[in-house]
């Protein structure tokens, strides 16, 4: 039944027949993968992975930019991302659906938790790292705060706070993986469930969530050269 | 399972495995699944012993491993400049693929096991530790190595005897870094057949038992608190000049 150039293809030609075509499940009777359903748990993992992100830069940024402004709490700001890399992503989803209970809400909620600490803490050092000859410059030209912040610090802190922002998006997108044990299906499912899918749809599942880890990555990368002022760029480059 | 949609059925069995019953006298505590029964961990903390002992392996191999080949890479990323860019593109991706993929993608090559899970968890960590020595070693001031190159050291001792020194703060940072953050993914090598402490979360077939994922966790949380202090100390003792920060 399977094409002779996709039987070459060993394990990789399964899978590749599991994303596009699908196949009997493990278990029996119905077929799982296919383009339908990859796409379904693909879209799942980003909007879980998108929600979570944007949840965590909502709540990390203007904390860890207003810190950095004052130059107030820099224990705290700093401490929280050396905790946050503490914290076993395992433990924390485990927790969170045995405790606290399954569902989107809750699961976006775990995954914050990991994504806000990076954001905090590139936002605060960020923000601090900006030459304060520039700050007081533009104070004298009459600058108000709010000016200040907007117009000088967050265009210099923009490298600095994009790392966290993507550090932040790999964790969750990452994690984001094993939603199903919290009871969203993302392509984890494909890997987790390897009594349904069997070795194809698990190394398709691992080939897509990689996929669509760098999709996320360079898109954020392409994000931050947008942001960053054409200035920058130049003085980046040398 | 007939329905592959459902999600996976070991999620719905409410009950902790039966052995986990070893304890009988903390009046309903484990039937009940409460947060946490501290009877029961105090009569069981002996099972995870070996959990752990492998965590500390899978732990220890691919950071030492990863290590070694960031280090190999940024000394030659600073001997050769042109090198640097496509060194950090390439670590990028692999720190950048997740874990959980990773050790699928070498299913079909290594198999599943503990092999597996420290290959992805190494591949993971030299990202951080290339960056950190390539910083390091670019921060030594160009004054202190012409002084060095004044007095005769060839590149070689200097790269050995001065530059390495120096750099030696942002080398252990990025360790830090690299150790913490391999503590808590650790977890997920379970996943692969790889043991550790994931192995006392994703228990047989569930995961709701809520007081053993209190102690795995916390084990983790206090493994990755203990390696992170130990490399800062590690840190004071080769760099005494200068405090090291994360």
């Amino acid at each position: 039944m399977i094409p002779t150039p996709v039987a070459a293809l060993g394990l990789f030609g399964e899978a590749f027949q599991f994303v596009f075509q699908g196949q009997e499940a493990a278990t029996g009777g119905v077929t799982v993968g296919g383009t339908g359903q990859v796409l379904d748990l693909a879209g799942k993992q980003l909007e879980v992975t998108l929600l979570a992100l944007a949840v965590s830069i909502v709540l990390a940024l203007p904390v860890g930019v207003f810190l950095g402004h004052h130059g107030k709490g820099e224990f705290v700001a700093v401490s929280a991302g050396n905790a946050g890399r503490a914290i076993p992503e395992l433990a924390l989803i485990a927790l969170m659906a045995a405790a606290v209970g399954v569902g989107l809400f809750n699961l976006v909620v775990a995954l914050a938790i990991l994504g806000i600490p990076p954001i905090l803490t590139n936002a605060f050092v960020g923000i601090r790292q900006v030459d304060r000859v520039s700050v007081e410059a533009a104070r004298g030209m009459g600058m108000t705060d709010g000016e200040i912040i907007r117009k000088v610090e967050l265009p210099l802190a923009v490298p600095t706070i994009m790392g966290g922002v993507r550090t932040s998006a790999i964790n969750i997108i990452a994690t984001a993986t094993i939603a199903p044990l919290a009871g969203i299906l993302t392509l984890g499912d494909f890997i987790i469930s390897r009594n349904v899918y069997g070795d194809a749809g698990v190394l398709a599942g691992a080939i897509l969530v990689a996929l669509m880890a760098l999709a996320l990555e360079l898109t954020l990368a392409g994000v931050q050269w947008k942001l960053t002022s054409p200035g920058l760029r130049i003085r980046r480059a040398e | 399972m007939s329905d592959p949609l459902a999600g996976p059925g070991w999620l719905l069995g409410a009950a902790a495995p039966s052995d986990f019953f070893r304890d009988r006298s903390d009046g309903g505590c484990i039937q009940e699944n409460k947060l946490f029964c501290p009877d029961w961990a105090i009569d069981n903390i002996d099972r995870y012993t070996d959990p752990t002992l492998q965590h500390l392996v899978l732990v220890f191999s691919a950071v030492a491993a990863g290590f070694l080949i960031a280090f190999g890479l940024a000394v030659l990323a600073h001997r050769h400049r042109a090198l640097s860019s496509p060194f950090l593109a390439a670590t990028g991706v692999l720190y950048t693929i997740p874990s959980i993929a990773f050790f699928f993608l070498l299913l079909p090559i290594t198999g599943r096991g503990a092999l597996t899970a420290i290959i992805a968890l190494t591949a993971f960590t030299l990202q951080i530790i290339f960056r950190n020595i390539t910083t390091g070693l670019r921060n030594v001031p160009p004054e202190v190595t012409e002084a060095a190159r004044g007095v005769g050291l060839t590149p070689k001792q200097i790269l050995w005897r001065v530059e390495i020194p120096l750099a030696m703060p942002e080398i252990i940072a990025g360790l830090r870094v690299a150790t913490v953050s391999t503590v808590a993914l650790a977890t997920l090598a379970v996943f692969a057949n790889g043991g550790g402490l994931g192995a006392e979360i994703v228990s047989g077939s569930n995961i709701t038992f809520k007081t053993g994922i209190i102690i795995a966790g916390s084990i983790a949380i206090l493994m990755a608190i203990t390696f992170d202090a130990l490399l800062l100390l590690t840190g004071r003792l080769l760099a005494p000049w200068k405090r090291v920060e994360a």
